[in-house]
């Protein structure tokens, strides 16, 4: 490892340790939202920050994996997380069905049809009834077996989520080293030069969303299983989508450690004004996010991620 | 009987649509930027004329002015601060950019006003006349009447004035256009200011006859979406038509399938229409 990643890589270290240190069960709860966050986010990168297709609609797959979660407690009274796999498979139904035809659009455009599809799976779930319409659906209130994944703690469910993300970013690791990492690069730095130099254009970025969209729904599962609740404006709302955004944007999209760095930063925040506010204190955290939204954007695109770089290069030189 | 009154009501709304939504195409037009607050440029005109009236005393002569004026200065702002500088960046900021623009409008708004909905009194621009059996609410009447010029008055600047065809010459290319001595700048500051004051002007006319929240916005931004997809991107007489069909489809999806299915139509026709034709209806390929 060269010298200038061990620092970051040891401060992150210690802090994915500390939630086993401390016995505040606030600080528990936060660190798997944390993780939670990240893991969605992470998704989100595959498609958003690597191969440059800016989504506002991964709250569809999100909504999908909570929802078939608690479809599977409500309607067949199987343990919520079993409705994982479901969900899992939906969304890549709905890649191939609604991805697909879209990534025919590109940059401003595709952005725009994602926004457009998000809105309009949120109008139509809260006209299900079979899901519980605008009211959304409870997970069980009572553990049953082990199998609920109920605990009166957050450490398990920070343990499981931590599971999750490490399979993600090992998988995203695994795919920025290979030929896809390459062709997923080259496409969101200039989609119509990727598609000139013989990158399969279209087939990588289907796989892309597949990856991106299976996590997601993944993520929705475990919020809904940790949760235990799940109504239209949390599963399909289009904050959530938000959410993911700017945790990669802060963090540094298309890097691997950017959006867990992002949800490192922001998750934080947002409960604790929550705590602070009360609560209706969510509309100041949006407000917060609104704001380095823009700054990132109009200041530096790259992230925190972009900024260690520029620091240690810096650093490097003095030593040289 | 029904339908023509169904028409007529989709018509004028249409109307105020197509005037937002030209506000949209032309910055898209100009600099191929999407605004995702248009909506909340909307939501922010209608406060504005809620406030004017509830605190200044003001009546919607005055307000519906004074809302463009202020929506014009916020446009050029936003520009100055913001587009001017993310617009040559990474695509990454050009689309985010503006989408946290919206959520800070949103969630200011939400933070300022809370949550409750809010209208003026109806009968601040009252009565309803009637055409030969289809009643028209004289709110609804001027809103559409006034907008319905102004987007014709919008395509007539384009089109029919200097500073019109300075303005095309930017949206068709900027460099030649520096090169034959119009300052690009100055162009598409423009553009944002006219852009944002389309938002002011129909902001206020629709707070006559609409409540006011926070959230409203997104509504406004999808329908301006829809309208400049069917109209063509960069295109006002397209932004006219298309907003005009829209609040046509609108309201008779709200009467055959049920008020909450009226979205669903029109975003449904959105999603539809970008998989059938990118540029749009009457845009160029």
């Amino acid at each position: 490892m060269r010298p200038r990643r061990a620092l970051p890589v040891a401060v992150l270290v210690v802090l994915l340790l500390s939630p086993f240190f401390s016995f505040s069960p606030f600080y528990q709860r936060v660190a798997a939202l944390v993780v939670l966050a990240a893991i969605s986010a992470s998704a989100w990168n595959v498609l958003g920050g690597y191969a440059g297709q800016v989504s506002f609609g991964h709250s569809v797959y999100f909504g999908v994996g909570a929802y078939s979660a608690l479809l599977a407690f409500t309607k067949l009274g199987l343990p919520p997380i079993a409705g994982a796999p479901l969900g899992v498979m939906v969304s890549v139904a709905i890649s191939v069905l609604i991805g697909l035809p879209s990534f025919r659009l590109r940059g401003h455009y595709f952005s725009m049809a994602t926004f457009a599809i998000a809105a309009l799976a949120e109008l139509l779930v809260i006209s299900w009834n079979f899901a519980g319409g605008a009211i959304g659906m409870m997970g069980p209130a009572n553990s049953r077996s082990l199998a609920d994944l109920l605990f009166r703690g957050s450490l398990p469910y920070y343990v499981i989520f931590l599971v999750v993300l490490a399979i993600l970013l090992a998988l995203t690791h695994l795919m920025q080293r290979s030929r896809m990492g390459f062709y997923l690069r080259a496409i969101g730095s200039g989609e119509r030069a990727a598609e000139s130099l013989g990158v399969p254009v279209r087939r990588y970025k289907l796989y892309a969303l597949l990856l991106s969209g299976a996590f997601t729904a993944l993520a929705g599962s475990l919020y809904a299983v940790m949760i235990g609740f799940i109504d239209p404006d949390s599963g399909f709302g289009v904050l959530i989508s938000v959410n993911m955004v700017v945790m990669a944007a802060l963090g540094g999209a298309g890097t691997l450690f950017g959006p867990l760095i992002g949800a490192i930063i922001l998750v934080p925040l947002s409960e604790a004004s929550n705590a602070f506010f009360g609560g209706g204190g969510s509309g100041a955290a949006y407000i917060v996010y609104g704001v380095i939204i823009m700054l990132i954007a109009r200041f530096s695109p790259g992230g925190v991620a972009e900024w260690w770089r520029i620091l240690s290069r810096r650093r490097v030189r003095r030593a040289a | 009987m029904i339908l023509l009154q169904l028409v007529s009501d989709g018509l004028l709304l249409g109307a105020v649509y197509a005037l937002f939504s030209s506000g949209l195409t032309l910055i898209w037009g100009m600099m191929n930027v999407i605004n995702f607050a248009h909506g909340d440029f909307v939501m922010l005109a209608m406060y504005v004329a809620f406030f004017a009236y509830t605190s200044l005393h003001l009546g919607p002569a005055i307000f519906v002015p004074l809302s463009a004026i202020v929506l014009f200065g916020f446009g050029v702002l936003v520009y100055l601060a913001l587009v001017r500088h993310v617009m040559r960046g990474p695509m990454l900021a050009q689309i985010i950019s503006t989408f946290g623009l919206a959520l800070v409008m949103q969630y200011t708004a939400l933070w300022v006003f809370s949550a409750n909905f809010v209208s003026l009194p109806g009968t601040l621009v009252g009565g309803v006349y009637d055409f030969g059996g289809i009643r028209l609410s004289a709110a609804r009447l001027l809103a559409g009447a006034i907008a319905l010029m102004l987007t014709l008055g919008m395509h007539l600047l384009l089109t029919r004035t200097d500073l019109g065809s300075r303005m095309l010459a930017v949206s068709e290319d900027r460099v030649a256009a520096a090169l034959v001595g119009i300052r690009p700048d100055p162009m598409q500051a423009l553009a944002w200011g006219l852009g944002a004051a389309s938002t002011g002007v129909a902001g206020a006319l629709i707070a006559l006859f609409f409540y006011v929240s926070p959230s409203v916005g997104d509504a406004f931004t999808l329908i301006a979406f829809v309208t400049v997809c069917l109209g063509g991107f960069g295109s006002v007489p397209g932004a006219l038509l298309a907003g005009l069909a829209i609040g046509v489809i609108e309201s008779l999806s709200a009467y055959w399938f049920g008020p909450p299915m009226k979205d669903v139509a029109v975003y449904g026709l959105f999603v539809a229409l970008l998989w059938v034709r990118p540029q749009g209806l009457l845009g160029r390929a």
